[in-house]
């Protein structure tokens, strides 16, 4: 219960300290505030979207160079003119050209996975920082001094006590923002960003998009950072923002704890201070001026790396008493309005269809001359022996892969060059063979992402938290799917503490949740109990007396004999029989693939 | 812009290139068999060559400690690893050798008149000094880590890189460095006059590529590590240590790092802090192989040393954004051919 006291005096305490420490205190705070907002879009970039960037400190620079050159060169060039001057739209300029560069340098280099980016990010960090130090306009290493204080509602802010109720003011509304935005559809999309891209891309989330807007936000952050720290030096010199700093922002992320929004603050605070402490101890003990400190920061994040790779929030945390722990339920509205629902084709409709698809493997032929059709309202097995190519058909016809010949129609289109995020929108949704969610996520959320598609506010309505009334129905049809499969009583479990069973049902969950016309189920009933499967042909049934269609991959015979209306039977890539479940149980080819053949 | 002006900076141009060619090769090989991008290979370079400096001025070696602090560091750890098992008289008698070498080490530094003895002498000491930090550095840093996620291994070498600076700040002092040249005598070819330095590091580079390429066809060990790159899970299936791969790779890439450090230290001041734009062209040469191809690399390491001392002499300001520029056109090429999604391994 105290905990929800905690943000009223903890901003208390804020607007307090101006008045009550020495200057020196405050100017250390307000490095504290500057590094914590770069820092906050690392945690974005880094520790929710799993993107490594060494570059921060050159937005950063942007930022502060922009206003710099703005607001204290005499002589601007003609078209700049009108910008001259003021601090605020030098600030809307910086921001402004920040966010071209960065979804420049985004577009470019956000596409490319693991080590590329980091690199990347080295590269254009070096490049800036040389640019900020040769431009003559920029006063070259020795920088741009004179810059006029801030002002606001008339009251200059001339002093370090004065920027720092700006500075932290800002902090707070871009932690504000940073929390609304996680906690919502975008965000959902944002945190599937590490680890589970192929499922999020699957469920209609346009992956790339997710990363450009993280990309942009931290972007931003580090720009206004630059900002106030311009004009709360009144002073820019290159130094600041070289590469040297933006591995120091990326430092500050993982010590404090790279997943947490307070882990930031943290970080930030604690590499500040440490910082403060030993530039004034190391030189004293090893007798020569010098930056010694980089000695125990490096060694430091090793340590950390190799005893706690989560950073000091996480542990820290771990240590309060669980009873004191907030445990964040997200509350759900059953008297929101449901979401619309899609018009199911008519019972033995055709749904899908596949045209003597052929998939090569070089040589390898993993499927040959494959065709089978899906009606609606109809349950169609795929069985086979191992190896027979199920899983490489299953990823033809959601067009995870392209045929190397033939042709797959869904509800009478070709998925010739359509991605995957293109067929969920038309109604198709799939689970995985090898479960695909975000175990740390709850099970709730794992399953709202299904429903991505069915909501369309954007990251600035999420960041303000303007789309609660579409969140509340989004979570409410995530709520009723997953009471559906049976999962209802787990909510607010997180999904990877599920048992593996329990982690199929609740990808057929997510799935459903997308309202798809289609479901491809690949071996659902894997890793379940005998009970828990009755329910599931149970489920399945009911789907398919609404209209549903249904592929599904199985090896429990029994499960799919008892349940399915037609079968089509896979050995080396080729179909060797179609038909109901009887005929297929008498079927010598079958036997003969199944059991061996009597010689 | 003259012929003669032409052939200097081509000159200038393949000498650099061939540097920044090694340790394109070397971060390759590295990068292969451990999946760490070796950021503190500029550290060696700059160790090299300030080490070698501080032999030749007569100055105490200082590094020589920080080798036996390291060395102890990793005994300590040893033998902590052997407490509760049964100890094996193999690796403890390991162990002692390895404090005995660093002893060795101290010793030499300490009572051999050091500014004095002939320089190819002075450049094995150096090596014998340098090259045991890369499997030490493996060991302490490194090899906890070996089964983590690679941007941890990047974020865990950046740090390395980070606090090595700021050894080689305590070690060597804040002021450049250059060493006497291997020869005085050049080579005239032509209209061009080869300047010796030059020779002496295509040769050497030569000389390393060469031994590179053997010990990789034709001996078991460096059949194993290339196993290990192919496939590190089956290479350790087939017995080759994981442990074994990263502290040889280690080895190799500070043996090519220093001596790269020594090759260059006649023809550049270096400082403590000149090691990260080193390696980064190095790493510009990787990246335009592909982190895969030696020879792309290699070739790219070269034009990245010609188009750096050509943009020396048109827009010698603007020489470090145009390098780290190159880059762009090489990830923008990598992004626009691929554009499958990938999950996190």
């Amino acid at each position: 219960m105290k905990s929800r006291y905690l943000p009223v005096i903890a901003l208390l305490l804020l607007v307090l300290a101006p008045l009550v420490l020495p200057t020196f205190q405050i100017t250390l705070l307000n490095y504290i505030g500057l590094y914590t907002l770069v820092v906050l879009g690392l945690v974005l970039l880094t520790g929710v979207g799993g993107m490594t960037s060494f570059g921060q400190a050159a937005f950063v620079g942007l930022g502060a160079y922009t206003s710099a050159y703005l607001t204290t060169t005499a002589q601007l060039p003609e078209w700049l003119q009108w910008a001259a001057g003021s601090p605020w739209l030098a600030l809307l300029i910086g921001l402004v050209l920040t966010a071209v560069v960065a979804l420049l340098l985004g577009a470019m280099t956000l596409r490319l996975s693991g080590h590329y980016l980091p690199l990347g990010t080295i590269a254009w960090g070096i490049s800036l920082y040389y640019v900020f130090g040769t431009l003559t306009s920029l006063g070259g290493h020795t920088g741009v001094s004179g810059l006029p204080s801030v002002e606001l509602f008339g009251i200059v802010l001339d002093k370090g006590e004065k920027m720092f109720y700006l500075i932290w003011a800002i902090l707070v509304v871009a932690i504000v923002i940073t929390r609304n935005l996680l906690n919502s559809r975008e965000g959902r999309a944002i945190r599937a960003l590490k680890g589970g891209q192929l499922m999020a891309e699957a469920m209609g989330v346009n992956t790339f998009r997710s990363k450009l807007v993280i990309f942009l936000i931290s972007a931003l952050f580090a720009s206004l950072s630059g900002w106030l720290y311009a004009h709360t030096q009144r002073f820019v010199n290159p130094t600041p923002f070289g590469l040297s700093m933006g591995i120091d922002y990326l430092f500050m992320a993982l010590i404090g704890g790279v997943a947490t929004v307070w882990g930031a603050l943290l970080g930030a605070g604690i590499l500040t201070m440490l910082k403060q402490w030993l530039q004034d101890l190391l030189p004293i003990l090893f007798g020569s001026d010098g930056q010694y400190e980089t000695i125990v920061f490096g060694l430091l994040i090793v340590l950390m790396m190799q005893k706690a790779p989560g950073g000091l929030f996480p542990m820290l945390s771990s240590l309060v008493p669980a009873r004191f722990r907030q445990r964040k339920e997200i509350s759900i509205n059953s008297n929101a309005e449901s979401l619309p629902r899609r018009e199911l084709p008519k019972s033995g409709q055709l749904i899908l269809e596949a045209c003597e698809v052929t998939r090569r493997f070089g040589g390898l032929v993993a499927n040959n001359n494959m065709s089978l059709q899906v009606h609606a309202g109809e349950i169609v097995a795929l069985i086979g022996p191992n190896g027979a190519g199920k899983s490489t058909m299953f990823n033809q016809l959601s067009a995870v892969d392209t045929p190397s010949d033939g042709e797959v129609k869904f509800l009478g289109q070709s998925l010739k060059g359509k991605t995957s995020r293109e067929v969920a929108s038309m109604g198709m949704s799939r689970t995985f063979q090898h479960v695909k969610l975000l175990p740390t996520m709850s099970v709730l959320e794992n399953v709202a992402i299904g429903a991505h598609l069915r909501g369309n506010k954007g990251v600035l309505s999420s960041a303000l938290h303007m789309e609660r009334e579409e969140e509340q129905r989004l979570l409410k049809e995530a709520a009723y799917q997953l009471e559906r499969v049976g999962l209802g009583e787990y909510l607010h479990e997180e999904a990877g503490s599920l048992a593996l069973g329990q982690q199929r049902i609740l990808e057929i969950a997510r799935a459903l949740c997308s309202d798809p016309c289609l479901l491809l189920l690949d071996e659902p009933a894997a890793g379940l109990r005998y009970l828990e499967k009755q329910a599931l042909g149970d489920l399945l049934r009911k789907l398919r007396s609404e209209g549903m269609a249904i592929l599904l991959v199985e090896h429990d015979m029994d499960f799919v004999m008892g349940l399915v209306d037609r079968i089509v039977v896979m050995e080396f890539g080729e179909k060797i029989a179609e038909g109901l479940p009887v005929e297929i149980q008498t079927n010598p080819r079958v036997l003969e693939a199944y059991l061996g053949g009597a010689e | 812009m003259n012929l003669q002006i032409a052939l200097l900076l081509g000159q200038d141009g393949i000498t650099n290139g061939a540097i920044y060619a090694l340790l394109a090769l070397s971060i390759l090989l590295v990068f292969t068999v451990t999946r760490i991008l070796l950021i503190p290979l500029g550290e060696f370079v700059t160790f090299g060559a300030l080490t070698m400096a501080t032999i030749q001025s007569g100055k105490p070696v200082l590094f020589v400690w920080l080798l036996l602090a390291l060395t102890l560091v990793d005994a300590a750890l040893d033998i902590r690893q052997q407490v509760g098992q049964r100890f094996d008289m193999a690796r403890l008698r390991m162990t002692a050798i390895k404090i005995g070498y660093a002893v060795l080490m101290v010793v030499i530094a300490n009572t051999v008149p050091l500014a004095d003895i002939p320089m190819a002498f002075q450049a094995l000491l150096t090596l014998c000094l340098l090259v045991p930090l890369g499997p030490l550095m493996y060991r302490l840093f490194f090899q906890p880590l070996a089964d983590a996620h690679s941007l941890v291994l990047l974020i865990v070498s950046i740090a390395v890189h980070v606090a090595m600076v700021g050894v080689g700040l305590l070690l060597f002092g804040p002021e450049g460095a250059r060493t006497l040249p291997f020869s005085d005598t050049g080579l005239h070819l032509g209209p061009v006059m080869l300047k010796s330095q030059t020779i002496w590091v295509i040769l050497v580079s030569v000389l390393l590529i060469v031994t590179l390429f053997v010990t990789f066809e034709r001996t078991l060990y460096g059949k194993a590590l290339r196993a290990t790159a192919v496939n590190r899970v089956g290479a350790r299936l087939l017995g080759i240590s994981p442990v074994f791969a990263g502290k040889a790779t280690f080895a190799l890439a500070a043996l090519i790092g220093v001596s790269s450090g020594i090759l260059i230290a006649p023809i550049t001041t270096l400082y403590f802090d000149s090691g990260f734009i080193i390696s980064l062209k190095g790493f510009v040469g990787a990246i335009i192989g592909g982190l895969i191809s030696y020879p792309v690399a290699a070739v790219g390491a070269v034009a990245v040393g010609l188009i750096e001392a050509f943009s020396m002499f048109w827009a010698s300001t603007y020489k470090e954004i145009i390098v780290f520029t190159l880059i762009i056109p090489f990830l923008l090429w990598r992004s626009m051919t691929s554009h499958h999604v990938e999950d996190d391994e």
